[in-house]
């Protein structure tokens, strides 16, 4: 049975500090589309239009009737764990240093072969199983056998615990804690289980009830902090950069404008300043350490969350500015996620639709609640996602751009479709 | 329509290009090795070679197009089978009906592989694509774990236990201490085997073949040709092959030569107790039970009793691997599918390098090769005779 997760010891400061490695993360372009979806959470394998048939591994064309129209759908993932070993050796430098690794083949009931990581929790085999999909350390999707009934959570296997980023006894930066989801975000971290918590004040004039009320919180400990200020944030680096294992950004600037609405561009300047040279600032100034601390065993850098918006994906008109910046942060976050990659450090994505903030007042229900957004974000961590679409109006939205992204933005444009 | 038999075609001059661990040459190297001892072994300027099989998995960037560059061969019938373990036996038959149809009057047939030290990390990493994508992401690359799969379930399945695996181990053992060329030396005694470092569960570190550098030959010819040429020979009186047989099995239990072994026989004239001796594809024990009874040997799920019937040394029942096999010669990459092949040869025309068994008449050799996911796509056997 699984350990639980325990506080780490502190690590001996005059050991050296590894280096990251990472499980083989080459993978076709079939192959690809399994990571697509764990991305999200979902597991996910291609089926044929045509015959019907699930395919495993990943290919090109149908294994029955050679059709080339494969469509990857979402799988319930039971099946039988047929066999099963124990791994004393491995080549790659990751499994070595994690030895011994329980691996199993399972049958799904859909009719392929997987071979898969099997849960602590999973009984001798021949026994039923579940298998989900996950992201490992360097980003790709892998399978996991889990017991067929029952939540089993990945931190609850010593071994797959490593794919997730569980804020528990972990030093967090929350970037921004005064808006309302800056708040939110450092209360759920805080019942998550998290050690430290900095956070981030930009303008210390402002007294905000709320944000007043987290200096009383023992893990939380106000730091100055604005993104818009490059010797702001890199004097915070220079001082707790070391010691971050997690990074939040909540740095939001929200204003809610179209382009004819206002004139001049300095409202737009400013959304860009926090929204997006505000995260190019705190990645040009923690990112590196961050990266260089990745291997650091059980207290190493192993997340950043980046607070995005669903406005990201497909311009909303009403708020064309705003979309504009999160957009750029979007992009930019894909490169923030590439440098990270090699260090095996995840970055997530949250795209909240609306939120029940200030900002968002005029915008019509259903609107995410700033717990619901704070929620999904410490699951995120606890799972092994890097996009998140928290609530009904994202899920939506997301379901439209997959669908047809000109369609969302004709829907958009015209008035037929309101948030 | 069923396999046509084979007429009058033979194998001759069995060469090996003695094996080390590691080597510092290339797969070029070691096939070019081959290539001369065959030459000098049937006594033909190298031109006299007119055809070529090649098998090797570190020959890259080169396939046996670059070969015929690098020896200076010019050839009117080439193969390039990429087969691992299945590799011999295709080329025989390749080179068989070349011989037959005149397409070719002597092909070389040769397999060599060398071996770094990343030789087989780099080797396993790209096997295949689906090997890439499904099964190296896991740390399970390599066939060791696919083996512990396949002997896991074996075991389970049909009452298989490790001292049954251990038996073969240690009769090849003793088979390979008279064979000067087969790297291990030392007896291996039930209770190292039982007791080695664990690899993937239930395998340990003598269930596993050692990978290595080196070179397997022969030539294929009509035997009016090797007659001609005054060389030894064993007759070729059956060949089967099949890829990617069975696909639904959830767990590989049994391999194509059940769908086969039959039209082998038939083709051979002879059953399966109709062989003196046997040389089964053995990178790992449970796929020498598996050709057992997917050879007709004994029935499915048979295997352990089979195993408690027989002594498989050379001088005992059921010879097996008579040279060592690879578990105890080595495996240098895709020349494990020619090893057998070359020691049937041996044992056929008296020319062992080690023991021998008494009288032989007929041999059987079976291949097996190219875990490209879940199980081991290709098979082969072949019948061989004494002239």
């Amino acid at each position: 049975m699984a350990e639980p997760l325990m506080r780490p010891k502190r690590k001996n400061p005059i050991s050296r500090t590894r280096l990251p490695t990472l499980p083989p993360a080459a993978r076709s372009y079939a192959a690809l589309g399994l990571t697509a979806a764990a991305a999200r959470g979902a597991f996910e394998l291609q089926v044929c239009r045509d015959c019907s048939a699930v395919q495993y591994p990943p290919r090109e064309v149908c294994r029955n009737c050679l059709s080339q129209r494969l469509v990857w759908r979402a799988q319930d993932g039971y099946g039988e764990l047929t066999t099963e070993t124990v791994l004393h050796t491995a080549q790659e430098l990751f499994f070595r240093e994690r030895l011994p690794w329980r691996v199993g083949m399972v049958r799904l009931d859909v009719g392929v072969n997987v071979i898969a990581y099997v849960h602590d929790r999973v009984g001798v085999s021949p026994c039923r199983v579940r298998i989900e999909a996950a992201l490992d350390r360097a980003g790709q999707a892998v399978l996991v056998a889990n017991p067929e009934h029952g939540r089993h959570a990945l931190s609850d296997d010593p071994k797959l615990r490593e794919m997730t980023c569980d804020p528990r006894t972990r030093k967090v930066l929350v970037s921004d804690g005064k808006s309302e989801v800056g708040q939110a975000v450092t209360r759920a971290l805080v019942a998550a289980g998290a050690d430290v918590i900095w956070v981030g004040e930009a303008e210390p004039w402002k007294k905000i009830p709320g944000f007043e009320a987290l200096r009383e919180v023992p893990q939380v400990k106000i730091v100055p902090l604005d993104v818009t200020d490059g010797r702001s944030v890199r004097e915070l680096a220079g001082e707790i950069g070391a010691k971050v294992d997690i990074l939040v950004n909540t740095a939001d600037c929200h204003r809610t404008f179209g382009i004819a609405a206002r004139r001049g561009i300095e409202t737009a300047q400013l959304e860009m300043d926090v929204n997006y040279f505000g995260l190019l600032r705190l990645a040009q100034e923690l990112a590196p350490v961050m990266k260089a601390r990745a291997a650091d065993g059980p207290t190493g850098a192993i997340a950043w969350v980046n607070v995005l918006s669903i406005f990201a994906l497909a311009n909303y008109p009403p708020h064309g500015t705003y979309s504009a910046s999160k957009a750029a942060a979007l992009s930019l976050s894909q490169a923030l996620r590439a440098e990270l990659k090699p260090a095996g450090v995840r970055v997530i994505n949250m795209f909240p639709g609306p939120i029940d903030d200030e900002w968002d007042q005029l915008v019509l229900p259903p609107k995410l609640a700033l717990a619901a957004l704070a929620a999904a974000l410490v699951e995120a961590l606890k799972g092994s996602v890097e996009d998140v679409y928290p609530g009904d109006v994202a899920q939506d939205w997301r379901a439209r751009y997959l669908d047809n992204p000109k369609v969302l933005e004709r829907e958009l444009s015209g008035g037929e479709r309101s948030v | 329509m069923a396999r046509q038999a084979y007429d009058e075609v033979v194998l001759t001059v069995p060469v090996t290009v003695p094996y080390v661990r590691y080597s510092i040459r290339s797969a070029h190297w070691f096939l070019g090795r081959a290539l001369a001892g065959l030459i000098a072994g049937a006594k033909i300027p190298k031109a006299r070679i007119d055809g070529l099989a090649v098998a090797s998995f570190t020959l890259a960037p080169d396939t046996a197009v670059g070969l015929t560059q690098h020896l200076g061969v010019t050839l009117r019938w080439l193969d390039h089978v990429p087969m691992g373990g299945a590799s011999g036996i295709v080329s025989i038959r390749r080179a068989a009906r070349a011989v037959e149809s005149g397409d070719a009057e002597i092909v070389a047939c040769i397999a060599a592989d060398t071996n770094h030290p990343d030789s087989f990390r780099r080797n396993t990493a790209t096997f295949s694509q689906f090997a890439q994508d499904a099964v190296y992401p896991y740390g399970s690359g390599g066939p060791n774990a696919s083996f512990a799969f396949l002997t896991a379930y074996y075991m389970r399945e049909y009452g298989a236990t490790r001292e049954d695996f251990g038996k073969l181990c240690v009769a090849q053992r003793n088979n390979a201490l008279s064979n000067p060329l087969a790297l291990f030396k030392k007896p291996l005694t039930l209770s190292e085997y039982l007791n080695a470092r664990p690899i993937a569960d239930p395998l340990r570190l003598y269930d596993c073949v050692m990978p290595c550098a080196g070179a397997e030959g022969f030539l294929a010819m009509r035997r009016a040709t090797a007659d001609t040429l005054g060389l030894r020979y064993a007759r070729l009186l059956g060949a089967i092959e099949r890829h990617n047989a069975f696909p639904d099995d959830p767990v590989q239990f049994r391999g194509g030569w059940a769908l086969d072994h039959q039209e082998l026989y038939a083709q051979a004239g002879v059953g399966p107790d109709g062989v003196d001796f046997v040389e089964t594809y053995d990178d790992y024990p449970v796929i020498n039970v598996l050709q057992f009874e997917d050879l007709g040997f004994c029935g499915k799920g048979e295997g352990p009793e089979f195993i408690h019937a027989n002594t498989f040394e050379v001088s005992g029942t059921f010879p097996l691997n008579t040279s060592g096999g690879q578990l105890s010669v080595g495996q240098a990459g895709a020349a494990g599918g020619h090893l057998g092949i070359v020691e049937a040869i041996r044992q056929l025309t008296g020319e062992t390098l080690g023991a021998r068994v008494a009288d032989p008449r007929r041999g059987l050799v079976s291949g097996f090769g190219m875990i490209n996911y879940d199980r081991g796509l290709c098979s082969g056997a072949a019948v061989l005779a004494a002239p």
